[in-house]
């Protein structure tokens, strides 16, 4: 499955700074962020194309960061595509903790990366494939 | 001024008298005091063996100081110096650790102490036809009850309100026409901030006086509450080691703290060479309780600085006064009120694995109150990057420290090395309330 870097970091100037640089020190490519804003400080989400190397860097700092399995989801871009996917999931009464999306490209590509809590992720799995889509296998995501 | 008095008797005797009574009660104190097994010890070591072997009040320099160490280290019991069937009140505070200190009262203990507060509220010229409304912490901690048995003996209506929910105190003061006050000197500004908030105006009220306590204030402090209220504010000193509230206390000419010298000795030291100062010096507070026979205490170091004044007081009482509470010779912060060591918030914090090793404790005035913010670091080896683990770890944090030091503080979150290493405890502390 496909992992998401969680960083813990202080929510003040210079801190996504100094884990940008840790990346591009480490030759790291970033395929995707987000960030979750918690008052005195934020969870920052990446898609890399070497998530373990990119955890390896930063932990060696003495950053708080970890890997965590999502499930990520080649989804058409098309309107009515998160709602066919989100209906399935509601549906088989699956809850989804985090997600985010992006374009790849206009009117054809998107992803879908999901976070849902691990006694459920195989069923979600099994209601995505059934509902038409394809889960990205780890490389496929990083390397898109 | 017509000044009122409690027991004009002894609040007026002449030194060589307070002397005799001091001297008389110290030999029976000592006698209680070898009933334990902390200060025949102590006791020994300065040769004195029986209550005989104190001679003259000289005679107290030999005893060895007791430090609230003393007393954390033989909780529960180890100063006890009665049969527990004799005690009837059992008082406790906060320790410099998880372990508190614990006094005991027998009867005899809590008449003398209520004594001792009688005369103090009259002092102040609060009388039996005041109502009293007792803002102070009922509970453990000696403030709340000790006024309330001081305020009953001399006659006032006493309201038992304890501390908080300000609109309910308002409304109080309103209902029941309050006119004499105890309580904190920050939570009494608080108070008048919300008075708009209640709907209840200045001029509905008939408060005539406060007593202030708790925590050290300055003078321009009492000031600004004697001018937002319109009243006449009284210091007040005490600490549970010895009985609480009502050690020293002002007079109507509110000139600094009359200590009742028959009930307390009192000597001013130098904290560094244990040393007495000379006259009219400020150092550390040492006192000896005379009257109390369930948990004696001699030469008690109080941590607090301040000085004896050498002028007598127009009043007429011959019990010397206490100057303000200048500071601490240790690290306790007096946080609304309520006194903490940061050695009890690291004891915290450290326990819980998720926490790395810094911390910072900072200490800020929000409004006219007092606010604790606790930061500390995630340990990254347990960080699973969710955030419901996170939240969970802060909940965990607050309710710890709030059993522990009764305070509900913030806690903030940082990143691993963020905060500054510092050796010592005192770096940890940030203390960012205005100096007076």
């Amino acid at each position: 499955m496909a992992k998401q870097l969680t960083i813990f970091v202080e929510n003040r100037p210079g801190r996504l700074g100094a884990v940008a640089k840790t990346l591009r020190e480490n030759n790291i490519d970033i395929r995707a962020f987000t960030i979750q804003d918690r008052g005195e400080y934020g969870l920052v989400k990446f898609i890399v194309n070497n998530p373990n190397q990119a955890y390896l860097s930063l932990a060696n700092l003495g950053c708080a960061c970890a890997l965590k399995e999502i499930i990520a989801i080649s989804i058409p871009d098309r309107v009515g595509n998160f709602e066919i996917l989100t209906l399935a999931l509601a549906q088989n009464n699956i809850n989804v903790k985090d997600a985010y999306g992006f374009v790849l490209q206009s009117n054809s590509k998107g992803v879908c990366c999901l976070e849902i809590d691990e006694t459920h992720s195989a069923a979600a799995q099994k209601v995505i494939s059934a509902a038409g889509f394809t889960i990205l296998k780890d490389d496929e995501l990083y390397n898109l | 001024m017509d000044v009122p008095f409690w027991n004009k008797d002894i609040e007026t005797a002449d030194r060589s008298r307070l002397e005799e009574i001091q001297l008389r009660r110290l030999r029976e104190i000592v006698g209680w005091a070898l009933n334990t097994p902390f200060y025949k010890k102590q006791l020994r070591n300065a040769k004195i063996s029986s209550p005989d072997d104190i001679r003259s009040l000289c005679d107290l320099k030999k005893i060895p100081f007791t430090t609230k160490d003393d007393l954390r280290i033989n909780f529960p019991r180890g100063l006890l110096a009665v049969e527990m069937k004799d005690v009837v009140r059992i008082h406790s505070s906060s320790g410099t650790t998880g372990i508190p200190t614990v006094i005991y009262y027998s009867r005899e203990d809590i008449e003398n102490w209520t004594e001792m507060l009688a005369r103090c509220i009259t002092a102040s010229g609060a009388a039996r036809s005041d109502i009293f409304q007792n803002m102070m912490t009922y509970g453990m901690f000696t403030g709340g009850l000790g006024l309330h048995y001081g305020a009953e003996r001399v006659g006032m209506a006493v309201i038992p309100i304890g501390g908080g929910n300000t609109k309910r105190q308002i409304k109080t003061m309103k209902d029941f026409g309050t006119t004499v006050l105890h309580v904190t000197p920050s939570y009494l500004l608080h108070v008048h901030t919300k008075l708009e908030e209640a709907e209840i105006k200045r001029e509905e009220l008939v408060l005539r006086k406060a007593f202030t306590g708790a925590e050290p204030h300055s003078e321009d402090i009492r000031k600004k509450i004697e001018q937002v209220w319109g009243i006449d504010v009284y210091n007040s000193y005490g600490l549970s080691e010895l009985n609480g509230p009502g050690v020293a206390f002002e007079c109507i000419y509110k000139n600094d703290m009359h200590l009742w010298e028959d009930g307390y000795i009192v000597e001013i030291i130098d904290p560094e060479t244990g040393q007495q100062v000379k006259d009219g010096d400020s150092g550390e507070v040492v006192l000896t309780n005379l009257i109390r026979k369930a948990s004696p205490i001699l030469r008690y170091r109080t941590r607090d600085l301040a000085y004896l004044h050498t002028d007598p007081c127009p009043c007429g009482r011959t019990h010397r006064r206490l100057s303000r509470i200048m500071g601490r010779t240790d690290d306790m912060l007096i946080i609304n009120g309520i006194n903490v060591f940061p050695s009890q918030i690291e004891e915290v914090v450290m326990k819980i694995p998720q926490v790395a090793t810094n911390y910072i404790i900072q200490v800020e005035k929000r409004g006219e109150l007092d606010h604790l913010t606790v930061k500390v670091e995630i340990y990254p080896k347990l960080f699973l990057g969710d955030p419901s683990q996170l939240e969970a770890l802060k909940g965990r944090i607050i309710e710890d420290l709030r059993s522990a030091i009764i305070l509900h503080p913030s806690v903030e979150l940082h990143e691993p090395n963020a905060l500054p290493v510092s050796e010592g405890k005192a770096k940890r502390v940030i203390d960012l309330r205005p100096k007076e």
